[in-house]
């Protein structure tokens, strides 16, 4: 990094620079899980609009959406573990003007009441927020009933959606105001374990746009939630190894920034992604078609494999499914081999 | 343009003229449900053009009434009655299913005005409407919210999430109308997967049911009235009802669930249909 003439890194915390060689940023920045973020969020949102309304599915009290329905009794309904219920009525509240928002956990917003979404939300296209925590293979210890691995993946399928899934705590209370002041349907995804606080207050958070947090000229690196700290540490390691990775964080999955990609994608000559999700039809697989249309080039993705997860600490997982900083880091060594 | 509120005795000649609609519509598109448009006919007409509080001319009247119909492969009935209510104009009634119409297979609100709710999907309806009550409610609106279910229907578990939700909420400006028409797309209700007892279960999720016979005028008039003035929780509308009534080739007979009429076969409808409407 020193070797560098400029310096890489864009809207990165200057005390998390340090702990990204050694991996430290894990285990000794700052955390907590983006749910939280949310949870925060939307009692700041539902305070300056009364049309704000938190719908929740007897996880509230696990989201951090109880607070909410503490400090507005009228407009937080419970709807029992009854997640078609609960978005079905959102869209019934959203036709008369109110902003719903519907938390429940990924797998059941993106499957169990999956018809609900596509038939009810984004069909009439209906200004609903489908608020989706334990995204991804987050919930470790909760184990694959609960591990969200396919949500964006489905989300992204659904024609007229929004898919977000922000990186760390402070860009997701970003992605929440946006969604809000966004007209339309928007799926929020969150992380149930906590991840590291690793981006600046000035962090340029638009919806469908893909930001640039280290400058790189030899790889991109696309990532997308909580992997895009893992990429940090992943171009660290490179870096080591004479190979300058750019990272582009991705907090839109829909609709994909397709210019920035492209532009850095035809910069450094092959790219990376990694996502916490299936490698089928997520962020992996919305980049091959990019590319693969526009500027085929090396390429590898990072992401869960053919398979199911299982309970573990969260961190353990990633490592065990593939898709932790070293993870990212070889395969960025073998695609820039490709080129 | 027929000046609501409606009669009973004119009520039941604007039935007749949507039910002739609704042949004409299926007939012309050579495809779409006559059986369960016909059985829902008498009701969503009491409700069209005596009950609801509407305005064609404003669709999205935030104070109006909500009509959904959640067995929406019904939808014939509800173009029918939308158009004779003047929400837009009949010729569109002969577009129903063609491509670029604004009356597709299923109904689309953000394409035909005063379509309240896009359906098709069943067991979907009733919680749309549970989250119009509660915003009703919530924005202190006097607006009703008026739901049409199918028996079939009633097999999907989310309309029972839905029933446990407007009794908790208690939501008396809710009211459920499940067409009791005994068959669904595949053969009988009460034999493919049974529903009964389906007043008791009703009312063990704790809603006010009213038994009626659907195709009495007068007693679903009268039921549609009681369900607006009851206060305290929702109220379920038991109508039994005949599978494509007004069409004697059609009544009780599974086929014509989702089956068009040839024009012959079509005639002879618009002619039984007429012929009885004569003689009320």
């Amino acid at each position: 990094m020193n070797n560098n003439q400029t310096f890489p890194y864009r809207y990165v915390r200057p005390e998390v620079l340090p702990l990204l060689s050694s991996g430290e940023v894990f285990t000794r920045a700052d955390k907590a899980p983006t749910r939280a973020s949310f949870a925060e969020a939307v009692i700041d949102i539902g305070g300056r609009n009364p049309k704000v309304v938190v719908l929740d599915a007897d996880v509230s009290k696990s989201i951090g959406t109880n607070k909410f329905a503490a400090e507005y009794p009228d407009r937080a309904f419970n709807f029992g573990i009854a997640e078609q219920n609960m978005f079905a009525a959102a869209a019934g509240m959203a036709t008369t003007g109110l902003i719903p928002f519907a938390c429940t956990y990924a797998v059941f917003a993106s499957m169990r009441a999956l018809d609900m979404v596509r038939n009810a939300i984004h069909y009439p296209g209906l200004n609903v927020k489908i608020a989706a925590s334990h995204s991804g293979i987050t919930p470790g210890p909760d184990g694959v009933t609960h591990q969200g691995q396919e949500d964006l993946s489905i989300m992204r399928s659904i024609a007229n959606s929004t898919v977000i899934a922000p990186a760390d705590p402070d860009t997701t209370t970003l992605a929440i105001h946006a969604a809000a002041a966004y007209q339309g349907p928007v799926y929020l995804s969150f992380t149930r374990d906590p991840v590291p606080k690793i981006f600046t207050a000035d962090y340029p958070f638009e919806i469908g746009k893909a930001v640039t947090v280290r400058e790189g000229r030899d790889v991109t690196i696309i990532a997308m939630r909580d992997l895009t700290a893992h990429a940090l540490v992943a171009a660290e390691r490179l870096a080591a190894k004479k190979i300058d990775a750019r990272v582009i964080d991705c907090p839109t999955l829909k609709p994909l920034d397709t210019e920035s990609i492209l532009a850095a994608a035809r910069e450094t000559g092959a790219v990376v992604t990694a996502e916490n999700n299936v490698i089928f039809g997520g962020l992996g697989s919305a980049v091959a078609e990019l590319l693969v249309e526009n500027e085929p080039m090396p390429m590898q993705r990072i992401g869960v494999q053919d398979t199911f997860a299982e309970s573990g600490p969260y961190l353990d997982l990633l490592d065990k499914y593939g898709l932790s900083a070293p993870h990212i880091a070889a395969a960025a060594e073998s695609v820039v081999k490709r080129k | 343009m027929a000046q609501v509120p409606l009669s009973v005795d004119e009520l039941k000649k604007m039935a007749a003229t949507i039910r002739c609609d609704i042949i004409e519509m299926i007939c012309t598109a050579e495809a779409g449900h006559p059986g369960g448009s016909l059985s829902a006919t008498d009701i969503v007409t009491a409700l069209y053009f005596r009950l609801m509080q509407i305005d064609p001319a404003n669709p999205r009247w935030p104070d109006r009434d909500r009509f959904i119909l959640s067995k929406g492969h019904a939808c014939p009935v509800w173009y029918a009655a939308l158009a004779e209510r003047g929400f837009f104009d009949k010729s569109h009634l002969a577009t129903l299913r063609r491509l670029g119409s604004i009356l597709q297979g299923h109904p689309d609100m953000n394409k035909v005005p005063g379509i309240d709710m896009t359906a098709g999907s069943l067991g979907q309806g009733l919680s749309v409407g549970i989250g119009m009550a509660l915003a009703g409610k919530l924005q202190k609106k006097d607006y009703h919210v008026w739901v049409v279910i199918g028996d079939g229907e009633s097999q999907e578990g989310s309309i029972w999430e839905a029933a446990m939700s407007g009794a908790k909420w208690q939501l008396d400006n809710l009211t459920a109308i499940l067409d009791r028409n005994n068959l669904q797309n595949d053969w009988h209700v009460d034999e493919l997967m049974p529903i009964e007892p389906v007043a008791d279960k009703w009312r063990a999720f704790g809603w006010r049911v009213v038994e009626i016979d659907g195709h009495d005028m007068e007693a679903v008039v009268a039921a549609l009235e009681g369900a607006k003035e009851n206060k305290g929780g929702p109220t379920l509308i038991l109508a039994r009802t005949v599978k494509g009534k007004g069409v004697s080739y059609m009544e009780n007979v599974c086929e014509w669930h989702g089956k068009a009429p040839c024009q012959e076969e079509a005639d002879q409808a618009l002619e039984e249909i007429r012929r009885c409407s004569c003689e009320q």
